[in-house]
């Protein structure tokens, strides 16, 4: 007789960024229902912002996100612009591009080194958090430091691109497609990663939609979004690049949408730094008038939308934000159910909710509420299941 | 053809107010009663993307703007609605609809304290569990 145990994830905390507690009810190995509770580490921004000036807001949206830290005062700043309705010096649109893009590329390394190592490959996450790290020195050489750039200002950025750090960062590019390469192959052609990856956690196409989910997770369901496209902003109408798009909605899609977009931001990045015009990087802005704004950019999760409303004082009367994996991780109801266990980690991580602390899980008998395992233990579950994998098909 | 257009046309008596901000950004005003209608046509059947709410607290009731995002021509068409009844404020809920409208309804229940009639779950989504019943953080007059 089966009999429904609960398993517990968090709160403090699982595979996202901030806590969050996924209650998964299973039947023997499979998932038959998921729970999700948030708000464990709701800092109050939205509301914190009303009693900051139009200036100091991007320090503060910064901080919402410590992977993506230049999508959320981009998408401020576009609001804001929105509103006063300006045109910034072409430089400055060229040069957050630059930002966002180098910001895509070592997220997604982050994330693969991340799904490498709990699918246990831990190779793959050694390797892809060793290419990273390059680019955050970049990040260091161009704004001093290697997150938390604080580039965006209204009306512009707030520092240069040298003409010297040029070459640098393109050599360190070059150096970056091989590796690139590399983890394509290692993704594409190894069967175990294949059997691991393929078919599980599907997200159909109709799915994705009543959900609204957004980024690669969208992409990879078929679903042909990309604010960047769509809603140009920055300098990504004055480039070329190719927007990813897979089919099938599994955490294969979402991988090979990942490592195929970090090729089209290597594009983006280079065709900027020859087209850059030279000029002033930021336009004085004295005034914000009254009305409201919307913003939004594409960060490496997914749409960032900001909504800006102003009554002419220094300070916005309401500012909205929407973090991508608002929309994602809810999404998670659907592709977490009908796994097994050992998929969970991988499903839930799959959306890319900047994750961390997989100590966190445990799996709890419902009756007796004692621990039968943690979070190790379900990294261990998973990568054994890899282990097992590799052997037969050896 | 934008959107936009089209929407003017279909809602036609619907829409009390309508600007245009900048190029891509619209602005439509309706009655509350025609929100699920409304909402319905947006998602249902010109394939507009619910990408979020917005709540807020302003001294002539409560207002929600409700952006719908149509990326064939990158334009956000946001729907607002006004509740002048700021005692005891409520519309239908969307989540019926649309699952993508869950959470938000939960979190504008809680902050501004707007009943969601027809919500399949509405609970606490972001507040703690000892925060008092009855208060809602971005309500103005719960400030003095």
């Amino acid at each position: 007789m089966s009999h429904k145990v609960v398993v517990p994830i968090g709160p403090y905390h699982p595979l996202q960024e901030e806590p969050e507690y996924f209650r998964l009810y299973v039947e023997g190995e499979k998932v038959v229902d998921i729970d999700i509770v948030i708000g464990y580490m709701h800092r109050g921004i939205e509301e914190l912002s009303e009693h900051k000036h139009f200036d100091q807001i991007p320090f503060l949206v910064e901080r919402i996100c410590g992977i993506c830290s230049t999508s959320h005062p981009f998408a401020y700043v576009n609001a804001v612009e929105d509103l006063i309705k300006i045109t910034i010096p072409e430089r400055a649109l060229y040069i957050r591009t630059i930002i966002a893009e180098m910001e895509r590329i070592h997220s997604h390394l982050l994330w693969l080194g991340l799904a490498g190592h709990f699918i246990g490959y831990n190779t793959v996450w050694m390797w892809s958090w060793r290419y990273r790290e390059p680019v955050l020195d970049m990040f260091e050489m161009i704004t001093g430091n290697r997150n938390h750039y604080a580039m965006m200002k209204v009306g512009g950025v707030r520092r240069d691109i040298k003409d010297e750090d040029v070459p640098i960062l393109k050599k360190t590019l070059d150096d970056l497609v091989p590796a690139v390469d590399m983890f394509k192959g290692a993704v594409m052609d190894d069967p175990v990663i294949k059997a691991r990856l393929k078919g599980i956690g599907i997200l159909t196409k109709q799915q994705a939609i009543d959900w609204a989910v957004v980024g690669p997770t969208a992409r990879a369901s078929g679903i042909n979004i990309d604010v960047r496209k769509d809603d140009p902003y920055g300098a990504y109408d004055k480039v070329s690049w190719n927007v990813i798009v897979e089919e099938d909605g599994d955490i294969f899609a979402k991988t090979k949408v990942r490592i195929l977009e970090m090729y089209e931001s290597i594009r983006i990045i280079r065709e900027c730094l020859d087209k850059m015009p030279k000029g002033p990087i930021d336009f004085d802005v004295k005034d914000i008038p009254p009305g409201e704004g919307i913003g939004r950019v594409e960060a490496p999760r997914g749409e960032c939308f900001h909504y800006v409303k102003s009554d002419g004082t220094n300070r916005p009367i309401r500012h909205k934000i929407r973090a991508p994996s608002y929309m994602n991780v809810a999404s998670n109801k659907i592709a977490a159910v009908g796994g097994t266990i050992s998929d969970a980690t991988i499903t839930l991580a799959a959306v890319d909710p900047c994750y961390c602390c997989t100590e966190r899980l445990t799996v709890l008998d419902k009756h007796s509420n004692k621990n039968i395992m943690n979070g190790w233990d379900l990294i261990r579950l998973s990568q054994e299941k890899t282990e097992k994998l590799r052997n037969s098909i050896k | 053809m934008f959107i936009a257009d089209e929407i003017k046309e279909r809602l036609d008596e619907k829409i009390i107010d309508w600007y245009q901000h900048s190029s891509r950004r619209i602005y439509f005003s309706v009655e509350p009663k025609y929100i699920q209608a409304v909402a319905g046509l947006l998602f249902r059947d010109l394939g507009l993307r619910f990408s979020i709410a917005t709540g807020q607290d302003t001294p002539q009731g409560l207002e929600l703007l409700y952006h719908f995002s149509f990326d064939k021509t990158g334009e956000i068409i946001s729907v607002r609605v006004l509740i002048k009844d700021k005692k005891k404020p409520e519309i239908d809920s969307l989540a019926p609809l649309f699952p993508a409208a869950e959470w938000i309804e939960r979190e504008m229940w809680e902050m501004l304290g707007i009943n969601f009639i027809g919500h399949p779950n509405l609970k606490r989504l972001l507040l703690a569990d000892e925060w008092p019943e009855g208060k809602h953080p971005l309500r103005h007059e719960d400030e003095s």
